[in-house]
């Protein structure tokens, strides 16, 4: 019980960070069994050999270049792909526009990080059919969602607030590009129940407010994102982002 | 397990802990419990009650953080009160698009039931259908029944198609550009922040297909020119003033700049147009165009309120100066 109550980062952090860490273990109605087991539970199983992203308000832009870049990776191949070039013109317009912008992102998170950013990433896409459209478009889905669900994941520990400004600045125009995608594949599809805890009225679909579900997007934190980003990128590129529990 | 020996623990990475529960002599007090033994029955009750009394919400919230929240629920209800009128409403909304303005309307009645939860009895009101014009013409004359408007340039609203589509491009962007200025403020309470982060991602999400739909509308009988403008998913640099620019109240000022727009200091908030390619002092480089799409940008809450005020109903006191 003891070591649950002590911060798990190092002393020389501020005490914003030590309580945030206490306000997770906290939530109001986690049950005295519920704390115990959290206070047992010791996983530091990440591999050694893996691309720790930092800590503070850097790593967490490189957590956020780390999925740009296997965006920009994706869309970039997508583009040489046997799919694209058979494409629709509507279809080729969404894909163009998608490539820019998540180079832009990664571009702009190498810059902004200097010389801190994390090393250029080798993605493994080998289990992508880049000239099958429903592939594409599943492997899209998936990192469009994950990086919605991560960025809300990370906003808590995020301390500068400039940063959680430039991380909402993306994490919506992500929402935008998983939307339309979504609704490439399943038209009306651009929320669900997988990615939005949907909401249903249990009276009157007119009174607001009262029905189960909240609406909210189910947002996930580092140590699950990079279990999934890991599975696109080669030995010797998996990153993990150990500060952030 | 002893309670006060945990609370003494937390004082550790807490010392603001007996704040927080008024004082320490008071913990048990304040639950009913002086006197009582604490059996292990109880404790996770118990344990938890504390908790929610100390880190929860409600009267313990400060107050940027409840202006920010209410202002959020207050579009929160000019959303749900307009798709729920648009869903009402006859011949308006495509068999094809009801799914989705079902699920904007439930997500946002979710939103509603979120911020309410948060804000407690801080919360505003519900101000009813009858607190907006979707007309736009800021009517003092109340709604009459679900689908009768005001005087305004969007009079149409529940008759016209590509009107709706075009109102509603204006409320979700707005929206989404509110809650990205007020994250900051909530950065004091992690639980309530990755709250609105949720919020904010799914209102981006009705953004994009609102525009998809709108993308795939083209020369349909419309009386406003403008809402003929075919969106792409994302804004692009100022999207042309958005669906109605020539009209009063336009729908400009859900693209342009807020106050402040711009600083010398890349880590302050500023609210530029939808237009900038500078973030962090870093200016994106190359094609405009798409570095403006890449990037939604914040909106303060004044500039916010200016936009929203336009579908209140004046005596309703929504959305004050």
């Amino acid at each position: 019980m003891t070591k649950l109550l002590l911060p798990p980062e190092p002393a020389d952090k501020p005490t914003s960070t030590s309580r945030r860490s206490f306000l997770r273990y906290s939530g109001a109605t986690m049950a005295v069994g519920g704390l115990l087991l959290a206070g047992c539970d010791d996983d530091s199983e990440s591999g050694s050999n893996r691309i720790d992203v930092g800590s503070g308000d850097p790593g967490i832009l490189n957590y956020a270049y780390a999925l740009e870049q296997l965006e920009a990776a994706f869309y970039a191949a997508v583009k040489g792909g046997a799919y694209y070039s058979g494409a629709p013109a509507s279809e080729k317009q969404i894909f163009d526009d998608l490539a820019l912008h998540e180079q832009i992102h990664a571009d702009f998170f190498k810059t902004a990080l200097g010389n801190g950013a994390i090393k250029a990433l080798e993605p493994d896409f080998s289990t992508i059919n880049f000239g099958d459209k429903n592939s594409v478009l599943t492997a899209a889905q998936a990192f469009e969602d994950l990086g919605v669900a991560a960025y809300n994941g990370a906003g808590r520990f995020i301390t500068a607030p400039g940063y959680l400004v430039v991380a909402g600045k993306i994490v919506s125009v992500e929402a935008r590009h998983a939307a339309l995608i979504r609704d490439l594949r399943a038209y009306n599809s651009f929320v669900d129940n997988d990615v939005v805890d949907l909401f249903t009225p249990s009276g009157s679909a007119s009174t607001p407010g009262v029905g189960n579900g909240t609406g909210l997007e189910r947002s996930k934190r580092p140590a699950e994102v990079v279990e999934t980003a890991n599975q696109f990128l080669k030995e010797g590129s998996k990153i993990s982002a150990n500060s952030f529990k | 397990m002893d309670l006060f020996k945990l609370i003494k623990e937390i004082e550790q990475v807490d010392p603001e802990i007996y704040d927080r529960l008024d004082s320490r002599r008071r913990v048990f007090k304040h639950f009913g419990m002086a006197g009582k033994a604490v059996t292990a029955a109880v404790l996770p009750g118990l344990v938890s009650g504390i908790f929610q009394r100390a880190y929860g919400q409600g009267t313990t919230l400060p107050a940027d953080v409840v202006a920010v929240l209410n202002l959020a629920l207050s579009l929160e209800y000019l959303e749900f009160y307009f798709y729920d009128s648009g869903l009402k409403a006859n011949n308006l909304i495509p068999s094809a698009d009801r799914p989705a303005f079902e699920k904007i309307r439930n997500d946002e009645s979710g939103h509603i039931k979120v911020l309410r939860g948060a804000l407690g009895s801080l919360a505003i009101a519900d101000p009813g259908r009858g607190a907006f014009d979707y007309s736009g013409g800021r009517n003092p004359v109340p709604l009459v029944g679900d689908t009768a408007v005001g005087n305004g340039p969007f009079k149409t609203v529940f008759t016209a198609y590509p009107i709706f589509l075009g109102v509603s491009q204006s409320f979700v962007d707005t929206g989404i550009r509110a809650y990205k200025g007020g994250a900051p403020v909530l950065m004091t309470n992690k639980d309530v922040l990755e709250a609105a982060l949720n919020i904010h991602s799914v209102e981006a999400r009705h953004s994009s297909h609102v525009r998809t739909i709108r993308r795939g509308i083209t020369n349909v009988a419309n009386p406003t020119a403008p809402m003929n403008a075919q969106p792409k998913s994302w804004v692009s640099l100022l999207d042309n003033g958005g669906p109605s620019p020539d009209t009063n109240p336009s729908t400009r000022p859900v693209y342009d700049a807020g106050t402040p727009a711009s600083s010398s200091d890349p880590l302050a908030l500023v609210y530029p147009k939808e237009d900038n390619v500078t973030h962090l002092g870093v200016t994106i480089p190359g094609n405009a165009t798409a570095a403006s799409e890449a990037f939604d940008e914040p909106l303060d809450a004044v500039s916010v309120k200016n936009i929203a005020r336009n579908f209140a109903v004046l005596t309703s006191g929504l959305f004050p100066a």
